[in-house]
């Protein structure tokens, strides 16, 4: 353990510890550009230079190693004097352009300069200029501001794993450039934006839109799949502006994926801001009060199990407890939140959770994923898993579609026949899993929507079993979902009770005419058509599909809009918190079934946000846990089937960039998706759910 | 910098020789498997030499799937590196060093030479594509300036009329000597050692 002084106070430090990160357990902050904690270190823009003693000149402290007798100054005249010399350069050929740049206000280049620079230039020639560059529909580049600290090519290569940025040519030359002016094709591009310490790269959809200080800033979390990634909404007045990721070392360290980031302007549009009620086949604007009535009226000559409520992918967990308390009273059992069809067996928690958590993955030395193409269904879990291989040690098996998953894996099959192969022993992947110390299966909610989904999760569990991934001190066993209400609709038991009826005798019901009244929450991924001649009552934030096939709209709020529990992939209860109000009439979503039971003559017992938590704590303590993923208990769950052999895996999702209302009513979204898919699959897309134009 | 910055639109299609690629799997040998990046810059190199001594995107792309790096990465280093060529030159690659010691010693006559012998400006080819004329920095031989790198070869103490008389050589398809025009060996004082003369041959300048 090397002690060293730093500005005369002593510190023992990790071998291995820089300078720079010594200087910053002191608290004592030192300037820099190049160096981020997450990335390799360069040492290339000379801004974090210190005095050392015995040292001939200054050194870069982020690459200089901490040892033994070892005297620094970070505020001596020589220390000072380096920084100064070294901004002076920097500004050389950096634009006086603040005014007019998108990063003034939150630039590390603008406050190092005021911090440390010489508050005058001496510089009297002409500055260099750069072309810009085309990054995409989501990286604006202005690329003469750039003072080519390497940030962007070293994210890109090291964490999002798409090598395509570079440095080309040398010296005053040096340019930062994409191979070859391509779009950065990564789920990840998003954050180049914040790792840029200046304006060369900012964000496209946000240009021009807002400065920092006028921004109303909210810490929440992220619904647009099952991380349940931590964010930060800064919005102005009725209006959310843009979307940042906020630090949680369990999640999502310090990354977002481009939908977190960029789909909200989906929120703008396509909304639902005032109830409907169907009246002569055409949906009509209607009053609070009439779409209640309609509803009630209807429910009043049903019997409970002609009624039924399909829980789709954006939904909280106050409101699935509203819904639930509201059905149970009318006495329906027909309850469903796997709108992909799945019917695994949900009675068991480890069986469906992320039970090693997304930090666990740092401990994995082994994975086997099974139907699941986790850059898609979860790209921060995927950079995780990249960040693990890249230690090396990690060996990764892949059942299901061959794709590029930034890292390099055994592809063992695509169907249930390779699955079986692995569970029975037979293929050869099965001794890296028995030499592992820390084996790991991700089984993706895809193999689970499939209609052997119990099997595959038996065969899962069996694997798991057998290949010494359910210890005392660790399981092994993952599921990752893609939506990012279904954890939290499984805990609170949002599924089928005594009698009631899954998704498939939900529908099968609705078109014989033995359910008449099905609520959809936000459910839109179902096939609308098969709901034959039931009443649907629609409630959710969109007018996607669910909306238009619905008989009564109750408009509700985004995430953005109301204060509400979401349960992520590994069962880590967090909250999002109401950054702006919903627009029109529309309510916060628990509200709603609240004052639809009261009308409906089935009085809900609460009349708070807080007296609906005390209630929801009281059967479910762990999701009052907020922030805390609470260990699953690990049971049986499962049951032994068969497999089909000939069926492969398939994802699902398909198209990163829309999964969900909002994301398929966004504009940059379609734009992601015209550049990364091709214009045929954007143009479809965005025919398919009716919000072009 | 050289000529590189002028990047044609066309780019013909490239992969190696047989005989190149025999030599390239040579190259790739010399280096351990996980330090194959490395033959990044001698294969570039055999590259530009079977590409009429200039790399085309598409080389630097083949060049980087062979050895499993990054198609930006041979990008970063051709352009890096002045003396790849990113654009095509001529047959007799003639390029003059005009750096301070080449300047002192006359390197603005070498260029206007040749130049007028040429008939083209700095960075252009001849229109026969028998020459192209490229402005250096340092070559790294100041104590023989000026200096003119042709091809492979190094043309020291070179005046107006040595210049002319390489690029007529050049012209009938001829190889002058290289080295100093002069007739000093090596980096000897001209006319002969005038120190140490004790120890050196009489034949070599000594008593």
């Amino acid at each position: 353990m090397p002690k060293l002084t730093i500005d005369g106070n002593e510190i023992e430090v990790a071998p291995g510890t820089s300078v720079l990160q010594a200087c910053e357990q002191l608290g004592i902050e030192i300037p820099r550009f190049c160096y981020h904690d997450r990335l390799s270190v360069p040492a290339n823009c000379r801004m974090c230079l210190v005095e050392m003693e015995r040292a001939p000149k200054p050194v870069a402290s982020c690459a200089m190693p901490c040892s033994d007798g070892m005297v620094i100054k970070t505020d001596s005249e020589v220390a000072k004097k380096a920084r100064k010399g070294v901004m002076e350069f920097l500004l050389i050929n950096h634009p006086l352009d603040c005014p007019i740049c998108d990063q003034g206000g939150e630039c590390d280049l603008q406050d190092q300069a005021v911090a440390y620079g010489m508050g005058k230039g001496r510089y009297g020639e002409t500055k260099r200029a750069v072309p810009d560059k085309d990054m995409g529909p989501l990286i604006r580049t202005v690329m003469t501001r750039c003072i080519q600290c390497t940030r962007c090519i070293r994210f890109a290569r090291e964490i999002a794993g798409v090598p395509d940025l570079g440095a080309v040519h040398r010296g005053e030359h040096m340019e930062i450039t994409t191979y070859v002016d391509k779009a950065i094709a990564s789920e990840l591009s998003g954050n180049l934006v914040d790792v840029c310490p200046v304006g060369a790269l900012t964000s496209a959809p946000y240009a021009f839109a807002a400065r920092p200080w006028e921004l109303r800033k909210t810490e929440s979390v992220d619904v647009f799949d099952a991380v349940g990634s931590n964010i930060r909404i800064d919005a102005r007045g009725g209006e959310v502006l843009r979307v940042l990721p906020r630090l949680n070392e369990d999640v999502n360290e310090e990354w977002i994926s481009d939908k977190t980031r960029y789909a909200i302007d989906g929120l703008k549009r396509q909304r639902l801001d005032r109830p409907y009620v169907r009246k002569n086949g055409k949906l009509q604007a209607a009053s609070w009060d009439e779409a209640f009535q309609a509803v009630a009226a209807k429910l009043a000559g049903l019997d409970g199990s002609q009624i039924a409520a399909v829980a789709g992918d954006q939904v909280d967990v106050e409101t699935l407890v509203a819904y639930k308390d509201l059905l149970t009273a009318l006495g329906s059992a027909n309850l469903e939140c796997r709108q992909d069809g799945a019917t695994f067996d949900a009675a068991t928690r480890a069986g469906y959770i992320f039970n090693t958590g997304i930090a666990g993955i740092e401990k994995a030395d082994a994975i086997l994923l099974v139907g699941t193409n986790p850059r898609r269904e979860a790209a921060i879990i995927n950079a995780r898993i990249r960040k693990r291989f890249l230690q090396g040690g990690l060996t990764v098996g892949v059942i299901g579609e061959k794709a590029d998953l930034t890292y390099a894996y055994e592809h063992i099959g695509t169907d249930g026949a390779a699955l079986l192969k692995v569970a029975s022993g037979e293929h050869p992947f099965v001794q890296v899993l028995k030499n592992a110390k820390n084996p790991m299966i991700i089984v993706g909610s895809g193999a689970l929507a499939r209609a052997d989904g119990a099997a595959v999760q038996n065969v899962a569990r069996n694997i798991a079993v057998d290949n010494n991934m359910i210890r005392e001190d660790w399981n092994g066993f993952n599921v990752l979902h893609a939506a990012a209400s279904r954890v939290g609709a499984l805990d609170v038991g949002f599924l089928p009770g005594v009698g009631g009826k899954d998704l498939a005798g939900i529908l099968a019901g609705a078109q014989s005419g033995a359910i008449s009244l099905v609520f959809l929450l936000g459910a839109d991924e179902i096939d609308t058509t098969k709901l034959g001649s039931a009443f649907v009552v629609y409630q959710g934030h969109h007018g996607d599909k669910g909306a238009t096939r619905a008989d009564v709209i109750f408009p509700g709020s985004a995430y953005t809009e109301k204060n509400a529990t979401f349960v992520n992939t590994e069962g880590r209860p967090q909250l999002t918190r109401q950054a702006v109000f919903a627009p029109g009439e529309a309510k916060e979503d628990w509200k709603i079934v609240r004052a639809l039971s009261a009308v409906a003559g089935k009085t809900l017992a609460y009349d708070s946000l807080a007296q609906l938590r005390a209630r929801i704590a009281k059967q479910w303590p762990h999701l009052s846990a907020i922030g805390d993923a609470t260990p699953a208990v690990w049971g049986a769950f499962g049951v032994a089937g068969p497999v089909i052999e000939a069926q492969a895996f398939v994802s699902p999702v398909a198209n990163f960039y829309m999964t969900d209302p909002i994301s398929r009513a966004s504009a940059t979204m379609a734009r992601c998706t015209d550049t990364f898919l091709g214009a045929a699959e954007g143009a479809s897309a965005q025919a398919r759910t009716g919000t072009h134009g | 910098m050289s000529a590189s910055n002028k990047v044609p639109t066309w780019e013909p299609p490239f992969s190696f020789t047989p005989e190149n690629l025999a030599k390239a799997h040579k190259i790739i040998a010399n280096y351990p498997v996980m330090r194959r990046a490395s033959a990044l810059m001698p294969l570039l190199e055999l590259a530009q030499r079977q590409n009429d001594n200039w790399l085309p995107r598409s080389a630097m792309d083949f060049v980087a799937d062979m050895i499993g790096v990054p198609r930006v990465q041979a990008y970063e280093v051709a352009t890096f590196y002045t003396m790849y060529n990113k654009a095509p030159v001529g047959k007799n690659m003639v390029r003059v060093c005009t750096t301070t010691p080449c300047w002192l010693r006359g390197s603005d006559d070498i260029v206007a030479t040749c130049k007028k012998k040429l008939g083209v400006d700095m960075g252009d080819i001849t229109e026969d594509g028998q020459f192209s004329l490229h402005e250096v920095e340092c070559s790294g031989a100041c104590v023989n300036a000026p200096v003119v790198e042709i091809n492979d070869d190094y043309y020291e103490d070179v005046t107006p009329e040595a210049m002319e008389r390489i690029i007529d050589a050049f012209k009938r398809g001829e190889k002058p000597k290289a080295g100093s025009q002069i007739g000093r060996q090596g980096s000897c004082p001209e006319g002969g050692p005038t120190t140490l003369k004790a120890f050196t041959a009489p034949d070599q300048g000594g008593e």
